[in-house]
């Protein structure tokens, strides 16, 4: 089986009120594949106007839609998810093109994980209830979920399609309207989504503008005419985004990346079996979807007496990762997503040298044969220490860097030692470990004996500057949602007060 | 001498942004996807306080960066220089195809 790139039509615009519109400006921007630098297609270049129509339109949906009951929303976002699996493979090409990730990735993990967050936001609505409590023998109080009206959503560009199926259908399945942008660098899913599912929802429920941070970003993230904003990416937007809340006394949800780390102790090389096999694989997944991931896990910490062991078969493993043109299914690495991403890497594998961490494998540029016009780097291992800006910064790129610890206490110290707290590794056969290492970690998210699983159902957000709030579980319903409490009495006489 | 330069294309963006917009300051990002590069925004468009270290003034425009991060890089002497690419971020030079971006070396005693 092979694949190559997909088609487009010449330019795209934006999706509002139902229907694809031209930007009321009439600009467009040129997408590219980090494939091959190779033209796309032009999507719409939005400006305020262009979220000012998109608000209108979702701000004259809310109240019916609001209004709508669980049975029916659900079927709905039940609708889009077949849709999606009925499309499996175009979806998936589409992605690869756009973001450079490998066909592997797009069949196998982005497109099917989007296809199960719909179903399992269309599952939770149907299956919750509010409550009542008879707080006296005359009193009842009754609590009813309200949606909030009209959510803007701002993903990134390492995983488009299963960004947007994250954010969307919790909003939707709360009876909100969204207005959504998708990154400039990758607005192919999500326009190919709305080609396909233009039908299934009520006009004004679901609009997607495309364009710049600065032009169509800032004005959807800044309006009052928003009832809450959520967002992915980077921390200086983060606040920006907060303090254009804190005008519109609006609530946010933010998820703003980590520096992982993923720690092996001594236990796994007690044995050479499956399991210590699973733990090589465990410490490679920083390669994963080219390391641009939030939770890529960045820092390998591994415990002395195993640690020249250990880290020679992750080496081998690691420069036996196959990096290709990525239609190919035998690739494991693709492209960064931009030149921007390519550079900034670059930058860090030059500082890491510079400050003396060592080179264990890759460390530069792939620029072989076919690879040569995209942006792709080879698979990093940089030994060194945690102060070190490798260890510190999210380089969004497959460089992992490692270290050694002593005992419990050193591999907690150097864990925690980081701004963020998105998520964490720990990987051991000692009863105890499993549990007591997890709760020490200051992290929303720790796998134990495993990594970058990102099930439905398994709530997932930061501490620290990584962000708040818990995607991916019915937790995420109320973050979309207001309570209405009812307070009733039932008493016929009067308190006597007046 | 300072923590921090700019390169001579990256001067000429500066400027440019400055005409368009007026004052602006720039401030280093982190986190993820766009995160670890600087973004530049108009003067009054970031609340910025104490927990904000000022490192110096490039192209007349100052450069800040949050203090908890400012620990793990202030070892370090900063180039802000100009790439071609598009981020997802609030910045400013994004519509016209290019991105700021650091390049850093340690600083040396005759810094």
């Amino acid at each position: 089986m092979s694949y190559s790139k997909p088609k487009f039509k010449e330019s795209y615009g934006n999706f509002i009120n139902g229907k694809f519109v031209e930007p009321i400006g009439g600009d467009y921007f040129e997408n590219t594949s980090p494939i091959d630098q190779s033209f796309i297609a032009k999507y719409a270049r939005s400006q305020k106007e262009d979220v000012e129509a998109a608000l209108d339109a979702a701000n004259a949906a809310k109240e019916a839609w609001g209004n709508t009951s669980a049975t029916e929303r659900a079927s709905l976002l039940n609708k889009v998810a077949d849709i999606i699996e009925e499309n499996l493979e175009e979806f998936a090409l589409v992605e690869t093109c756009d973001n450079g990730k490998s066909i592997r990735e797009t069949l196998n993990a982005d497109v099917p994980l989007s296809v199960d967050h719909w179903r399992y936001f269309a599952s939770c609505i149907r299956a919750e209830e509010g409550s009542a409590t008879e707080l006296d023998e005359h009193t009842l109080s009754m609590n009813i979920k309200e949606p909030l009206g009209v959510i803007g959503q701002i993903i990134p560009w390492n995983f488009p399609l299963l960004m947007l199926s994250w954010k969307l259908p919790p909003a939707l399945a709360t009876g909100n309207c969204v207005v959504l942008k998708p990154a400039e660098q990758t607005p192919c899913s999500a326009t190919l989504l709305m080609e396909k599912i233009a039908d299934v929802f009520p006009p004004g429920v679901v609009n997607i503008i495309h364009g710049f941070g600065p032009e169509a970003g800032k004005p959807l993230a800044s309006s009052s005419r928003v009832d809450k904003v959520a967002f992915t990416g980077e921390t200086t937007t983060g606040q920006l985004i907060m303090q254009y809340a804190s005008k519109n006394l609006n609530p946010v949800t933010m998820e703003l990346g980590g520096k992982s780390p993923n720690i092996f102790f001594n236990s796994v090389m007690e044995e050479d079996d499956a399991f210590l096999d699973k733990c090589i694989e465990g410490a490679v997944m920083f390669a994963f979807n080219q390391g641009e991931v939030c939770t890529c896990p960045s820092r390998i910490l591994v415990q002395e007496e195993i640690y020249d062991k250990f880290m020679e078969r992750v080496v081998e493993r690691t420069e036996a990762i196959v990096q290709t043109n990525p239609y190919n299914p035998n690739c494991m690495i693709g492209a960064q997503a931009s030149n921007d991403q390519y550079e900034k890497i670059q930058s860090y594998l030059k500082i890491g040298k510079e400050e003396g961490a060592k080179v264990l494998c890759g460390g530069e540029a792939n620029k072989d044969g076919e690879l040569a016009n995209g942006f792709y780097i080879k698979p990093t291992i940089l030994e060194g220490h945690n102060k070190m800006r490798v260890f510190q910064e999210e380089i969004f790129g497959p460089v992992v860097c490692v270290t050694k610890f002593k005992d419990e206490a050193e591999a907690l110290e150097i864990a925690n030692d980081t701004l963020y707290g998105l998520g964490a590794g720990v990987w051991t056969r000692d009863a105890h470990q499993l549990y007591q290492i997890p709760r020490a970690i200051k992290a929303g998210r720790v796998w134990v004996n495993c990594y970058h699983a990102y099930p439905a159902h398994a709530p997932f957000g930061g501490y620290k500057k990584s962000g708040f709030g818990r995607e991916n579980h019915s937790m995420m319903l109320s973050h979309y949602r207001q309570t209405k409490n009812m307070l009733i009495s039932y008493d016929k006489n009067k308190l006597g007060f007046f | 001498m300072p923590k921090i330069d700019i390169t001579e294309r990256a001067k000429t963006i500066v400027n440019q942004l400055k005409e368009k917009h007026g004052d602006l300051i720039f401030h280093q990002s982190g986190g993820c996807c766009d995160g670890s590069a600087p973004m530049i925004f108009e003067k009054d468009d970031m609340y910025l306080d104490e927990s904000d270290v000022l490192l110096g003034h490039i192209a007349k425009v100052p450069f800040y960066m949050n203090q908890d991060q400012y620990e793990y890089w202030k070892h370090t002497h900063l180039t802000i220089d100009i790439t071609e690419g598009r981020g997802a971020s609030f910045s400013l030079e994004i519509p016209l195809g290019v991105r700021f971006i650091v390049h850093s070396r340690l600083l040396k005693e005759t810094d």
